[in-house]
């Protein structure tokens, strides 16, 4: 592997760090199983990459981004909710809803940003070749992103969000109002998903409609990864959990792509991922039975 | 390991002059589908055709991102970091990742409608920088001669497509462009959706001389509405693409993905041979295949000349 391709796999995990971090926020702390995602990732690409393209410096389409996210996130909670619909299926609707809206904001299914200033244009005047500042960049907001999720979390309104999720007849009989911390947890959730569908547009140059396809899969595999590896006692660990799990997930695809050379094809590629991803859940846990043998 | 050091030393040493000629070509596309695979096989020929083979000189990389653009930006990563002597991108994903992730390795698409609104390039006739490649833009100037030379005396044309598509509203543009110059009048039914595919070809009824169906998704899915309208009221229907002519268009010009394979692998060639991508211009690509329907035509009351079936690549029976 070389050192692009390594760094490639790395940045690109990091963007999908904040997608593992949405995911944990929805399935671990709220559980609120939430496919919302494959629609709010490629929601913020596009808003993005409009509002990019339309001159608008960068870091507001960043913002844009994350609140259009929230709002997919509070649609899905109020139609589970207001209406009673089951989780899984309120989120479906909204993914499914977002792919046409998706199509409706961008006005055709993909917009390029390859010739456009991007959060990242300022960072490549300073000296370091394009594939150290795209990793740089994601690492630094990844970073801030996981200190205010962590300070959040750690909160007395994060700490009753928390309850909501454990035990919501505990929480609500301590006074917590369950219903609102759903909604602010899935516009977190889904908001943090959108930035990451920002910065996806901004790295790689363009967005997409189809890009959404299997967010929630990478999502929850970087958050199991996670889990598996660190094993986390505390909120921080946790969220570095996501971090990291999702950066080795992207590890995982890297070497797939390389293992042509041992006789493989093309085709095999999401095969090989998985079976990595499989060895790397299962390796701590034979490791784990040694230790207690 | 040290063996292999060695060994990979002595073969560097050994190998490097004699070799000299030896070029890698890394392609990707961005998901595995008939057309796409046929363009793939079409560049490994070309190349062959033009004394690049692979297992001689040639090394030939073949990833497939099997429909995930953030894979397909990965690949980019990794055919960038391999540094291969040129990437060959098919479709627009694949194309936008690989070439937002390298100014320097030259890049030949191929199979994308619209490179300049991809900012692939920022002018089509004159790339500068590193890329170049082909166009699949859908081939409005021979389907307005193939309608002229099947229908000689008509003069309004009826197009059926959906304004929610992108792809349909640029393929209008240009044909608005075209038809003047070409001495046809065009008149334009909106379906947003399939189920307004029938209303839109009535409403074409007594309108226009013939109904053309360009490469819209909406319309396609509904081809068979508006054949019903074209052959009840004997308007001879012709499509944009080669699938519709055995459900009753009367006949269309399509690409064929192999020969859209070969035409890039000629570019890639010249790049091989050392002229810079940015002084080739974007090709628009050719070789249709030709696919008749007369059966079809008795029913809209038109009679295909021999000519045209005569150098038909498919006649449909």
């Amino acid at each position: 592997m070389s050192e692009i391709a390594f760094l490639g796999a790395v940045e690109i995990g990091l963007v999908y760090a904040l997608v593992g971090i949405g995911v944990f926020l929805a399935f671990r702390i709220l559980d609120f199983p939430d496919l919302t995602v494959d629609g709010s990732f490629p929601l913020g690409a596009a808003v993005a990459a409009v509002i990019i393209t339309s001159g608008i410096d960068p870091w507001t389409a960043c913002l844009a981004s994350i609140l259009a996210g929230a709002a997919a996130g509070l649609v899905t909670a109020f139609l589970n909710q207001r209406f009673g619909i089951l989780h899984l299926l309120a989120s479906i609707l909204t993914m499914i809803a977002l792919f046409s809206i998706n199509l409706r904001i961008m006005g055709r299914p993909n917009v390029a940003l390859i010739n456009q200033d991007t959060v990242l244009s300022p960072f490549y005047g300073l000296g370091l070749a394009g594939h150290y500042v795209r990793p740089l960049v994601v690492l630094v907001i990844v970073a801030i992103v996981v200190w205010l999720v962590a300070r959040f979390l750690r909160s007395d309104f994060g700490l009753a969000m928390r309850a909501t999720g454990v035990n919501p007849r505990m929480a609500r009989a301590q006074g917590v109002k369950t219903a609102v911390h759903i909604y602010v947890g899935m516009a977190i959730a889904n908001g943090l998903v959108g930035l990451a569908g920002a910065l996806f547009a901004q790295t790689n140059g363009f967005a997409d409609v189809t890009t959404g396809i299997g967010t929630i899969v990478v999502g929850l595999a970087a958050v199991i990864v996670g889990e598996t590896l660190f094993r986390p006692r505390t909120i921080v660990i946790a969220l570095i959990g996501c971090v990291v799990g999702s950066v080795l997930y992207r590890l995982a695809i890297q070497f797939a792509l390389s293992a042509d050379a041992v006789g493989l094809q093309a085709s095999d590629l999401n095969l090989v991922t998985a079976v990595l991803v499989a060895i790397a859940l299962i390796l701590p846990r034979l490791r784990g039975r040694k230790a207690e043998a | 390991m040290r063996t292999y050091l060695a060994a990979a030393a002595a073969l560097g040493l050994f190998a490097a002059p004699a070799m000299a000629e030896d070029v890698t070509v890394a392609v990707t596309a961005i998901v595995e589908h008939p057309a796409l695979d046929a363009a793939r096989d079409g560049i490994r020929d070309g190349l062959s055709d033009a004394g690049y083979k692979v297992g001689e000189n040639l090394t030939f990389v073949y990833e497939t991102a099997q429909g995930n653009p953030a894979t397909a930006a990965q690949i980019a990563r990794k055919f960038v970091g391999d540094n291969p002597t040129i990437i060959v991108p098919i479709s627009t994903p694949s194309a936008q990742a690989v070439v937002a992730a390298t100014k320097d390795i030259p890049v030949v698409f191929t199979a994308v409608t619209d490179p300049v609104g991809a900012e692939l390039v920022s002018d089509a006739a004159m790339p500068g920088g590193n890329v170049t490649g082909v166009s699949d833009l859908s081939p409005l100037a021979d389907h307005l001669a193939l309608i002229k030379e099947v229908t000689p005396d008509a003069k309004t044309i009826g197009v059926i497509y959906n304004s929610g598509e992108p792809n349909s509203v640029s393929l209008i543009e240009k044909l608005k462009e075209l038809a003047g110059p070409a001495g046809f009048e065009l008149k334009e039914a909106v379906a947003t959706k399939t189920a307004d595919v029938q209303q839109a070809a009535r409403s074409l009824v007594g309108e226009v001389d013939v109904i053309y169906i360009p490469t819209d998704n909406t319309v396609v899915s509904a081809l068979e509405a508006a054949v019903k309208v074209a052959e009840e009221n004997s308007i001879p229907l012709f499509a944009g693409d080669t699938d519709s002519v055995p459900r009753g268009a009367i006949a269309a010009i399509g690409f064929n993905y192999y020969d859209i394979g070969l035409q890039t692998a000629d570019i890639v060639v010249k790049v091989l041979k050392g002229e810079k991508p940015g002084s080739i211009p974007v090709k628009q690509a050719m070789g249709t295949n030709l696919v008749v329907n007369p059966a079809a035509a008795k029913k809209m009351g038109v009679t295909i000349p021999e000519a045209v079936i005569g150098r038909a690549n498919t006649v449909v029976q």
